[in-house]
């Protein structure tokens, strides 16, 4: 990769931004930013916001201050799914599949932001709607090809409940391309994988880069895939930014170590 | 132990050759479906879901209810025919906001009472206004729609349980509006609004039931028409994904809270719709048309059917209105005696197995129900006095058979009190004790419906029908056409 070329301007910039629920600072004046073209990983210990950063992002939560800039446009205060149309996508760590919709039917409802065809052009069956509908069908099969012979042929039709928890999180990640995204936020795609899975997602999110041309933000605890994939790694505690760097650099930070262990661990390791 | 070198496969069954093996993908992915096979019903509804494709099944619904006005009197078309189509079309109506958007909204049947009264206003002596049909008609549907639209503003906040009760609250304020509050006598109160036009096509009135029906039909044709391009669009899919999960639609580009607004306007146009071709057909409307009842019978249709498939609307609309009519207190008692012995056979059949088990208690209980008349005549003469319910061969034997005393009240309800201490030891016990108390029990049950419900067909009507939709719940719970719903936590 050549990231190390002549600097990028920000795709995503997150400047000082707080967010408190009660008494308890799940952000704290947070810096992050995102460059165009870069894989960078966002780990931390349990609870430390990052799946509260994207929350952030998404516009599920409105930060108590600070600003969050995609293409330096300002997000805050805008509803999730204007979010969404602006080209942020992501995933759930919990699995937030339409479970009682078809495999295909999944991604096709994602399609929503990006076209515009009335329900009365639906109704009619008006040039538009037509035009539209061959579209977004169109868009869903190459999405799910995206994924090989995981999400091919008749697991289209299958209801989303029916697939296995590793081609629920490859359908989450369909579902997200879908929505036609410059960035995509992963949280934990690796979670409950097996290491097979595991390896195999580490390639496909290369190839989201390379072959999908998106820019990848990403939650994960595997270290192995962080090795594997990382641009640059950013490390969370307690809502504040400890670590930023490449992997090595981060792996081997005190303050890291420190998150992951305690105090006692950091002296011995 | 030497076998041999190799164990050669078994080879499967000639019908199980071409299935997947156990345990592959192939298999599991058609797991639930070999588990639906298991309910009996559950095939055929797939089997109509694969093979019959949509424009088939409404031309074939079409087809035959085209024919209805042919072989149908006029009462009959009114009841069946009429009923069964506006039943249709608020089922559509409903199935748009419950099945598809997945909110629960029971104010809904105020949406129909809205449409059926202003349609009354606009068409009636009423205010002299005598609006031609292709006039009114549109203006009510839009009226409606945004009366929709304001009743699903509170959805932006409240979901499930809590929308269900806001909803109900404006359901009922609605009748209270039409029946005391009456402002300057807008609704004509508990009298309500008489003398309404019939609807018509441009100049055209349309005052026999044939064209009435004809035109009702041609109305719900179209309805389940867009519904189902509306259904298979961006819309349709937007709304079933916020049914799903509302932020994870909401995430995936979907603005959540017009579409929930969008879903309240749809149902409540085509909720309008019905009102006006109800009024036009009633010519008169009051209150009481567009009360719980309604709304309950309403859902009934959607869930019976299978909620969020227009294929199960129709189908629940049908069984639901026909069933319900077919019990109506006008009809003679020996059709719900029918449904009555029928469904008693029907569930012993289903409970009690083996088979030689089900024909003992059968056997049984007929014999029991000779030997007990017999006794109590031969005891004292007005122990079997007393006069069944209307005439026929049924009724002939019934008298025969069933303990009718003189003046029976008392007995009745001591025999329902019996009734009930029976049932609840019969499903305690098992084994033979068990099939021997069985038969006492049916014996009973028919003692019971003979001597209280048989009387008052308007009760008898209403247990009935709720024991229909009990039994037909429990035994498919996802509703005869739908799809059972998982969630996976």
């Amino acid at each position: 990769m050549s990231e190390t070329e002549a600097p990028r301007r920000p795709l995503l910039e997150l400047k000082q931004v707080t967010k408190t629920f009660g008494g308890l600072t799940v952000a704290d004046h947070l810096d992050l930013e995102v460059n165009e073209g870069e894989i960078v990983s966002l780990i931390g210990p349990n609870g430390a916001g990052k799946t509260t950063a994207f929350n952030l992002i998404t516009g599920l939560y409105r930060p108590d201050s600070g600003e969050i800039l995609f293409e330096g446009r300002d997000l805050v205060g805008l509803p999730p799914h204007k979010i969404t149309q602006l080209g942020i996508a992501r995933t759930f760590q919990t699995l937030r599949l339409f479970l009682n919709m078809t495999v295909k039917e999944n991604v096709m409802a994602a399609a929503y932001g990006h076209t515009k065809s009335t329900p009365f052009e639906s109704i009619f069956r008006l040039p538009r709607a037509r035009r539209e509908e061959r579209e977004i069908a169109a868009l869903a099969e190459e999405k799910l090809a995206f994924f090989g012979q995981r999400l091919a042929g008749y697991r289209h039709e299958q209801q989303a409940y029916n697939l296995s928890y590793a081609n629920r999180r490859r359908l989450e990640i369909a579902r997200a391309m879908a929505t036609t995204p410059k960035l995509l936020l992963l949280d934990e795609p690796a979670a409950g994988m097996n290491p097979n899975e595991t390896l195999e997602l580490t390639e496909l999110i290369g190839r989201l880069r390379t072959e999908g041309g998106y820019t990848v933000l990403v939650i994960e605890h595997d270290m192995h895939v962080v090795e594997g994939i990382s641009d640059r790694v950013i490390a969370l505690d307690h809502g504040v930014k400890i670590a930023e760097g490449s992997y090595d650099q981060v792996a081997t930070n005190v303050l890291v170590i420190e998150a992951y262990l305690g105090l006692e661990g950091a002296a011995s390791a | 132990m030497d076998t041999g070198g190799q164990i050669p496969e078994v080879p499967g069954r000639p019908d199980e050759r071409d299935r997947p093996r156990v345990g592959v993908d192939e298999w599991v992915a058609s797991h639930d479906e070999r588990l639906a096979d298991r309910a009996g019903f559950g095939k055929l509804a797939r089997w109509i879901d694969a093979r019959v494709p949509p424009w088939a099944r409404l031309l074939i619904f079409t087809a035959f209810a085209a024919t209805l006005p042919l072989w149908m009197s006029r009462g009959d078309l009114f009841v069946y025919g009429i009923f069964t189509l506006i039943y249709i079309l608020l089922g559509l109506g409903l199935n748009v906001i419950v099945g598809y958007a997945g909110l629960l909204d029971l104010g809904y049947v105020a949406l129909f009472g809205f449409g059926a009264y202003f349609y009354a206003l606009l068409d009636s002596p009423k205010y002299g206004l005598h609006w031609p049909s292709a006039v009114s008609i549109p203006v009510v549907v839009v009226s409606t729609a945004l009366l929709g639209l304001i009743l699903g503003v509170p959805s932006r906040r409240l979901l499930g349980d809590y929308l269900a009760i806001v909803t109900l609250f404006f359901g009922q304020a609605f009748v209270v509006f039409v029946n005391a509050a009456n402002p300057r006598n807008l609704t004509g109160g508990p009298n309500g609004l008489a003398d309404i036009d019939p609807n018509d096509l441009f100049g055209y009135e349309l005052v026999t039931r044939k064209q009435q029906y004809w035109f009702i039909l041609g109305v719900t044709v179209a309805v389940l028409v867009a519904l189902y391009f509306l259904s298979e669009s961006r819309t349709g899919r937007a709304w079933r994904a916020l049914r799903e999960d509302p932020l994870a639609a909401e995430a995936m580009s979907i603005p959540v809270n017009r579409l929930k607004l969008m879903a309240f306007a749809f149902g409540a146009a085509i909720a309008g719709l019905a009102g006006c071709l109800f009024a036009a057909v009633l010519t008169a409307v009051t209150s009481g048309n567009f009360a719980l009842p309604i709304l309950i019978t309403i859902y009934a249709v959607v869930i019976l059917g299978g909620i969020g498939s227009l294929t199960g609307v129709v189908i629940g609309a049908i069984v639901i209105n026909v069933s319900f009519q077919f019990l109506a207190p006008e009809n003679s008692q020996v059709n719900a005696r029918i449904l009555f012995y029928a469904a008693v056979i029907l569930l012993l059949a289903l409970g009690v197995k083996p088979l030689w088990r089900f024909a003992l208690v059968l056997g049984g209980a007929v014999v029991f129900g000779f030997a007990a008349h017999a006794i109590a005549s031969a005891s004292s003469a007005t122990w079997t006095n007393g006069a069944v319910v209307e005439g026929g061969r049924l009724a002939h034997l019934i008298s025969d058979w069933v303990i009718i005393p003189t003046g029976h009240e008392r007995f009745a309800n001591a025999a329902y009190i019996a009734l009930v201490v029976l049932v609840v030891v019969v499903t305690r016990i098992r084994g033979w004790l068990q099939t021997a108390l069985l038969i006492p029990t049916v014996y009973l049950t028919a003692v019971v419906w003979e001597t209280s419900f048989v009387e008052e067909p308007a009760v008898a009507r209403w247990i009935l029908f709720g024991a229909l939709l009990v039994f037909l719940m429990t035994v498919r719970p996802q509703g005869l056409l739908g799809t059972p719903r998982v969630e996976i936590v």
